[in-house]
């Protein structure tokens, strides 16, 4: 397996006086899709935020390529080469999907090869694109930010719950978009849908009431159905 | 009912507002020159007032902010004009256009000045410490406004100020039966050019597409890789500027002030940011718009309600759109 790209060092985090994480480690090799899976409240989303140093964790260590980040500013953070998929989608509804797409380059201009792989994955942005945000359904929002966190080279792209509320269509669509993105970005993903994480998953980490259960690889929490009824509550074969 | 609404909308929707208040007006007025002078009043005042309330706007929009000191920026700006204008008497008496203009580009320019510098200290110094924490910022923000009063009163004086009109805005338009201040159409344009740069740099420039982004999810936009934190020093610098040119031309209005100038005006910059919806440059301009008509058309056609005509605007309003009529973020 490959040198870690990502690190998280026994990270404890509180939001006001909720202890969430305690001592949560994490070692996402770089290349491929890793899964973050875990039921509601038990610290997915905010391993991420601290990640992303939206919340500050309030003990241990973020490595990212080996460099500490941990208390570095979110938007250092994310001139690092690392995006960020928020669960809300953190589309700017004001915005057209043009502007919002401009927002996520760092000079304002546009590399047309990439903006072509974008509007070959999700056409519906093209169409749209003079449109404001706001009129987009709910599945061309994570389009558009999904696509936002492509639209410049990244190393690394957190993705929190992306096929929330989506339709079974718009989730294979995502399926194939993350297979692109993967080719040349490492993708964190956080997820409560196994079936789709399965399909995307190398590693899995498993975390529950703030601390990691388990982490392997994905093909060995996909074979044994004990594990996954243990950790999950479920079986794959619940779900075919 | 469903064309007529698509028409409405056509036609600029919410923007016909203040041309809906206009006809009422103009029907409730009966005499077409009264009411023009009105309508002309109406719409310089709101210039004004939108200056004065655009950056307040933005400042709560981006940050959540809420300064209750921007009234000192208005106050100072009024008090720094009338000085500059006091100074340059010969310019402002002279029969010189070109000399009138230079004063008042002086007066103006003073005033900008001041809220661009004063602006961005406040903010390092006042604002900085007490981000996410509304009940600090009110107590704080009022207590600076308290101590920019005191030091107004210091410099200038408990005696209201007088303040010199240049010559060529001094008197007015005779068209027919219509008067109409030349000094008021000078505001509507200077207000009406303002609103035309900042609705420039917000549209067409990559810092006006950070503030308008920022305004509806700061933390995404530092999670593109910006920091929000210092695009909004600038915001608030501009928007104290703004309150106080606004403030200069309001006292060339008024052209008697007090150090309790800012203070009477903020009710009513409240009352714009708060029916235009906060964050919107365009909101406020609206608002503003309303305000200036709606205290024209009440204050002629049934004064004892004057002041209590806005405050019934804004609860309508609100009653109607509870986030007013154009916010930032819906």
């Amino acid at each position: 397996m490959s040198a870690p790209i990502l690190e998280l060092d026994n990270i404890f985090t509180d939001i006001a006086q909720y202890h969430i994480l305690h001592g949560v480690s994490l070692h996402i090799p770089e290349g491929g899709v890793h899964v973050l899976l875990g039921r509601n409240g038990a610290g997915k989303t905010t391993t991420l935020r601290t990640i992303m140093g939206l919340w500050q964790a309030k003990q241990g260590a973020i490595r990212f390529r080996g460099e500490d980040i941990t208390k570095q500013h979110t938007s250092d953070i994310a001139r690092k080469g690392i995006a960020y998929v928020p669960e809300n989608m953190g589309i700017f509804g004001g915005l057209t999907v043009e502007e919002n797409m401009r927002l996520a380059t760092l000079d304002g201009s546009f590399d047309q090869d990439r903006l072509q792989r974008i509007y070959t994955l999700f056409p519906a942005l093209e169409k749209f694109w003079n449109s404001s945000a706001w009129s987009l359904s709910g599945g061309q929002k994570q389009m558009l930010a999904i696509a936002r966190a492509m639209i410049e080279k990244r190393d690394l792209i957190l993705i929190d719950e992306p096929t929330k509320g989506l339709a079974p269509a718009i989730i294979l669509n995502m399926v194939e978009a993350f297979r692109e993105i993967a080719r040349e970005t490492t993708i964190l993903l956080v997820e409560q849908n196994f079936l789709f994480a399965r399909s995307l998953g190398q590693t899995v980490a498993v975390i529950d009431d703030g601390r990691i259960a388990h982490s392997g690889t994905m093909a060995e929490l996909v074979e044994d159905v004990a594990l996954q009824t243990r950790l999950l509550s479920l079986s794959l074969d619940a779900h075919q | 009912m469903k064309s007529l609404t698509t028409l409405v909308e056509r036609l600029g929707g919410i923007n016909l507002l203040p041309v809906l208040l206009a006809i009422i007006a103009l029907v409730l007025i009966g005499s077409p020159s009264t009411w023009l002078t009105l309508t002309i009043a109406g719409l310089s005042m709101g210039m004004m007032i939108f200056l004065m309330a655009s950056g307040l706007s933005l400042v709560f929009g981006l940050m959540d902010v809420l300064n209750f000191g921007h009234s000192a920026f208005i106050s100072f700006g009024a008090f720094i004009a009338a000085s500059v204008l006091a100074a340059l008497a010969v310019w402002v008496a002279a029969d010189s256009v070109l000399l009138n203009l230079l004063a008042l580009f002086a007066a103006i320019s003073a005033a900008a000045l001041f809220g661009l510098v004063a602006g961005w200290m406040f903010e390092r110094v006042i604002i900085k410490p007490v981000y996410r924490d509304h009940l600090r910022q009110i107590l704080i923000t009022m207590g600076a406004l308290i101590v920019a009063e005191q030091i107004i009163l210091a410099i200038w004086g408990g005696s209201p100020v007088a303040v010199p009109r240049p010559n060529f805005l001094s008197g007015s338009l005779i068209m027919g039966d219509v008067t109409i201040e030349i000094y008021r159409l000078f505001a509507f344009g200077l207000g009406l050019v303002t609103y035309m740069a900042l609705h420039a740099v917000l549209n067409r420039t990559r810092v006006g597409l950070l503030v308008r982004a920022g305004v509806e999810n700061r933390e995404m936009v530092e999670a593109l890789g910006f920091r929000i934190d210092r695009l909004f020093i600038g915001v608030f610098a501009v928007g104290s500027a703004l309150a106080a040119m606004g403030g200069a031309m309001w006292a060339g209005y008024e052209t008697l002030i007090t150090g309790a100038i800012g203070s009477e005006m903020m009710i009513i910059v409240f009352i714009v940011i708060i029916i235009g919806g906060l964050g919107s440059i365009e909101g406020s301009l609206l608002g503003a718009l309303m305000v200036g008509l709606m205290g024209n058309y009440v204050a002629f056609l049934a004064p004892k309600m004057a002041l209590a005509s806005n405050m019934i605007l804004m609860m309508a309003i609100l009653l109607w759109r509870p986030y007013g009529l154009r916010p930032a973020v819906k």
